[in-house]
């Protein structure tokens, strides 16, 4: 009798544990709290609480922009919940937050749908975190080397499978390169450092990388994968001979790759990712406070590192109240000024928007009104 | 049951106090019977726009099938691998525990045991990838270079140890506690008769294990396999951390393979629309290959039964 009722306790727990085990993920959806009425100035202090959900990689930047924003308006609060950027744009448009951050600009289509919560005018997209992208590898007494684009997608896509091949040796004479078996490590989770990452190879190698630009590292290619950059970078440094990519704030020991722009190999630095945004081109048929901006992946300007992940902060253009267009305005302000940036590039180590891009983002959140 | 006879007897003091045992208890059981419904039908309905779409829009671009059959597939090679290990030693452990261990080390090497069945999966992922897959790569070379032959072994060997072979590895440890417990409180509730007996008539201590000991223990051994092969299946964290994913391949020691509960963990944050309905989709065919496994565990226990010493 008791080893029966043993066994069917069993049964049960272990059918409960696993229907258990499929639901990891906490998913705090905020209701969106609209700010108490109060005729607040923009330039005053503001308050009431704002929603945000959206990319995670703006995770770590949105906690320091939060906590310095809480500084200057103590009666204010901001939720961002980074659910992914999918997930942010989603909620967005169905209302469920007052703004949204994603790695993607909001496509047509779905500035036409904008227009269901936002009113007439719709949402409009303005850039608030960019960070670069390093190619990063662990090769003992390689510091760094000279690749070209067309190189790195060939060791990305393992046709090039030797540290001491011939194409890269031609590109650093002076690099003592072993004979060792390279490892290409790749992220196993679908992420805006992937997606930014084979973008670039697609724009400057298209003949060698064929695949289709995606969050998920394309099937075809069977390689060592980690989860997280946390995941990527910590195998990569425990392999000799690993390769990865990785956002440079977290690519701690590893040695990264000069890549080819132009005639010259650039470093990454936050200034040359910087740079990257500079020579982008806005998105054509914008309105003309949207900043969505095409990255010229292929850029042949010295100086520029063109792998950089941009993201973006969507907003209405119009909101309800005069309380929650403040709020929005004054957060939006912060996030996009000198200072927010600042606070974000020391905490997270991303790169600072240059000052154009910031006088721009800032007069187009200024253009927030109030819905007639 | 019996318990109208008993209850008909008893005092009326006592029988307020039956009934509200048995209400509770019976509330207990359709709890469960109710959460288990409730998660029943939230993945079936979440899952639904899967089932309904275009087959070229689910991910790989083949339908579902060809989805989800490689990572079930991988999912069972993961909780093979893993009870394969863990089985043999986790009974080992057991008998030594309850039969074999003088009583000063018995209690503690069963708390230790104990232990681990405490330590959270995200630990044993990241031990599992920081740890034990590095260390692993040149066991991996040496089985490329050597059984290479057998297709589970085919080289080259994966550099940073991240494989399947790694991840039953992590899984087996994280069993074994399950496996291990189990199966001593039931060695242990063996009847002292039988166990006397089978030494009075000559019997060394082992044939003592094998006609009194495992024979009696029989069902309660395979609950304890079965609930250890419910963690192995369903163990996402560990899984995720540890094994470098790709497609289905035969070779243990390569990158590649991947579970379902991974496959869910590492997607989900970023997932939305028809992704999330796979994702969930994918989640209900864990739940029914569950269902399943326990159904196959219970019909073994119930054939087994009238053999044993339990009755």
């Amino acid at each position: 009798m008791k080893l029966n009722r043993l066994g069917s306790a069993a049964a049960v727990l272990s059918i409960a544990a696993l229907a258990l085990t499929a639901c990891g993920s906490d998913n705090p959806t905020g209701a969106a709290s609209s700010a108490p009425a109060g005729g607040a100035s923009a330039d005053a202090a503001v308050s009431g609480t704002l929603t945000g959900i959206g990319a995670s990689s703006q995770k770590s930047a949105m906690e320091a922009w939060i906590t310095g924003f809480k500084g200057q308006n103590a009666q204010a609060n901001v939720q961002y919940s980074p659910d992914g950027s999918g997930a942010g744009r989603k909620a967005f448009l169905a209302g469920g937050a007052q703004f949204a951050g994603s790695d993607a600009y909001l496509k047509p289509e779905e500035k036409e749908e904008s227009k269901k919560v936002c009113g007439p005018d719709g949402a409009f997209n303005v850039p608030a975190y960019v960070s670069p992208i390093a190619v990063a590898f662990n090769l003992e007494g390689v510091e760094e080397l000279n690749l070209d684009a067309t190189t790195i997608a060939k060791i990305f896509k393992k046709e090039i499978t030797k540290w001491n091949d011939e194409a890269i040796a031609k590109q650093n004479p002076d690099a003592k390169l072993p004979d060792t078996a390279i490892t290409v490590v790749h992220r196993n989770d679908e992420s805006g450092t992937t997606e930014n990452f084979v973008e670039y190879l697609k724009a400057t190698a298209g003949d060698v990388w064929t695949y289709d630009v995606s969050g998920d590292w394309p099937k075809d290619i069977q390689s060592e994968n980690a989860k997280g950059t946390s995941g990527v970078v910590s195998t990569a440094g425990s392999t000799p001979g690993a390769i990865t990519y990785a956002d440079f704030s977290a690519v701690g020991d590893l040695s990264t790759v000069n890549v080819k722009v132009g005639d010259e190999y650039t470093k990454i630095s936050a200034e040359a990712a910087a740079k990257a945004l500079e020579t982008a081109t806005p998105v054509e048929g914008a309105a003309k406070n949207d900043l969505a901006l095409d990255l010229k992946r292929d850029t042949t300007e010295a100086g520029t590192y063109p792998i950089v992940l941009l993201s973006y902060h969507i907003y209405c253009n119009t909101y309800k109240d005069q309380a929650t267009v403040d709020l929005v305005k004054a957060f939006g302000k912060y996030v996009v000024s000198a200072e927010g940036q600042k606070t974000a590039s020391d905490s997270a180590g991303n790169a600072p928007l240059s000052t154009s891009i910031e006088e721009k983002a800032a007069a187009a959140i200024d253009s927030i009104t109030v819905a007639k | 049951m019996t318990t109208n006879a008993l209850t008909s007897k008893s005092s009326t003091s006592g029988r307020a106090g039956d009934k509200i045992f048995s209400g509770a208890a019976l509330g207990a059981g359709v709890l469960i019977l109710i959460t288990l419904f409730a998660v029943a039908v939230f993945l079936l309905i979440q899952a639904l726009p899967t089932f309904m779409a275009d087959p070229a829009d689910i991910s790989g671009g083949e339908g579902f099938f060809a989805y989800i059959w490689p990572i079930v597939i991988g999912t069972v090679i993961a909780a093979a691998i893993a009870l394969l290990i863990a089985t043999p030693i986790g009974l080992g452990v057991a008998l030594f525990i309850s039969h074999f261990a003088p009583r000063r080390i018995a209690g503690p090497l069963g708390y230790v045991i104990d232990l681990l069945a405490a330590i959270p999966s995200v630990i044993y992922g990241a031990w599992g990838y920081m740890v034990l897959a590095p260390a692993l790569v040149p066991g991996y070379d040496w089985l490329a270079a050597n059984m290479g032959f057998i297709p589970i072994f085919e080289g080259p060997a994966s550099q940073t140890g991240k494989t399947m072979l790694t991840a039953g590895i992590v899984l087996a440890v994280m069993v074994l506690p399950i496996i291990t417990s189990l199966s001593r409180e039931i060695f242990l509730q063996t009847p002292k008769l039988h166990e006397e007996a089978a030494l009075a008539l000559g019997a060394t201590r082992w044939e003592m294990i094998t006609t009194a000991v495992l024979p009696f223990a029989r069902p309660g051994i395979i609950s304890a396999v079965m609930l250890g092969l419910g963690r192995a299946l369903g163990e996402t964290m560990a899984v995720a951390l540890v094994l470098s994913t790709g497609g289905l391949i035969p070779s243990l020691i390569q990158s590649g393979n991947q579970t379902i509960a991974a496959e869910i963990a590492l997607n989900f944050p970023e997932a939305f629309g028809l992704r999330l309905a796979e994702l969930i989709a994918a989640g209900l065919v864990l739940f029914l290959i569950t269902l399943v496994v326990n159904m196959i565990a219970r019909a073994i226990i119930a054939r087994h039964k009238e053999f044993s010493g339990a009755n």
